[in-house]
């Protein structure tokens, strides 16, 4: 194995490494808190790997949720993920026996970091962006175990600490409204949300809002094929 | 039958597998559906469902925030705006995530 590749994968990872770390000690800790202790943390972080939906996960968990609600949820919350998916058919077509692997973590930070197609030789891309997977995924693994055993032990209250998803989404949004100048896709989702929460309730407004979404988005797209 | 919370362990590791699969399988369908080529609407769709989605997520997780009994949201609303204030100014999101939280706990007690 080619160790220059790995050495390049493993800078390319580092601003991951912190921000997994972090989150997944905060998911290990209200897993934790909810009564779930180090395999559960371990287990999650290793077959699932979608750091929002194990924090919606816990909140599955600790509500007694039914299959059904689980798997509709994991659904909409992990949606996204269908396209971040359609835009690396092309990238990923060739990857071989890292193919599985390299689909299954494609998590919003790894998809963040391998997007634009960018590897340092392109003769070995495919074990470029496998390396780089498996270290965000060894990070995100170590913070839930790190978080697990410190929920244990933390002599203070951790209320609160569930916000830092809150943090997560709220940053991405804004620094997705600030590095595009198109901004109705973004407000699309805010205020058809907000009109699906008023409208259904906070039990049952996830699936209308992704519909109307999509619609929304669907007749906008519409309109600038008629106008174009 | 052990159990945790609200739940057994067995129903707790069927759920838990249920993520897993579910999860998978989105990340696997479009390289099992496109493998040729991609419609224009997917594309268009995989174009502006990203911030869409984010966009909703952020209201999912306010979606329990009660602006009528105390402390009225307020916690939220600071932690909120500082996150954004943050990342506008630092453009890193993990000082933002790590302030946010950090700037809710100390709120979340005082208020």
């Amino acid at each position: 194995m080619n160790r220059k590749i790995i050495k390049q994968a493993f800078i390319k990872s580092l601003p991951v490494m912190a921000g997994y770390v972090v989150l997944g000690t905060g998911f290990g800790i209200l897993l934790r808190t909810a009564g779930y202790g180090l395999c559960w943390a371990l287990a999650m972080s290793v077959f699932i790997y979608a750091g929002s939906m194990q924090y919606v996960g816990v909140g599955l968990l600790s509500g007694g949720a039914s299959i059904l609600t689980t798997a509709l949820t994991t659904f909409m919350v992990n949606a996204r993920h269908l396209f971040y998916s359609i835009s690396m058919v092309d990238r990923y077509k060739d990857a071989g026996k890292y193919k599985p692997y390299l689909i299954f973590a494609l998590t919003d930070e790894t998809y963040s970091l391998l997007f634009d197609g960018n590897a340092p030789d392109q003769k070995h891309a495919t074990e470029y962006r496998f390396f780089v997977s498996l270290f965000n995924q060894c990070y995100w693994v170590t913070g839930s175990v790190l978080g697990s055993l410190l929920g244990a032990v933390l002599p203070f209250s951790t209320a609160g600490i569930e916000f830092s998803m809150t943090a997560l989404f709220i940053a991405s949004f804004t620094e997705n409204w600030l590095s595009t100048g198109d901004h109705r896709p973004a407000l699309t989702g805010l205020l058809a949300t907000l009109l699906c929460l008023i409208l259904f309730g906070p039990e049952r407004f996830l699936i209308p809002a992704m519909l109307l979404i999509t619609l929304a988005l669907s007749v906008h797209s519409k309109r600038k094929d008629a106008a174009a | 039958m052990n159990s945790i919370g609200n739940i057994s362990s067995m129903h707790a590791a069927i759920l838990v597998a249920v993520m897993a699969v579910v999860t998978f399988l989105l990340r696997a369908l479009p390289f099992l559906v496109f493998h040729k080529q991609t419609p224009p609407y997917i594309s268009y769709l995989g174009r502006v469902l990203p911030p869409a989605i984010i966009g909703m997520l952020v209201i999912y997780c306010l979606k329990d925030v009660h602006v009528i009994s105390a402390p009225h949201g307020i916690p939220e609303l600071i932690a909120g705006l500082s996150v954004v204030g943050l990342q506008a100014w630092k453009r890193n999101s993990l000082i933002s995530i790590l302030a946010g939280t950090a700037i809710y706990m100390v709120l979340i007690r005082m208020l």
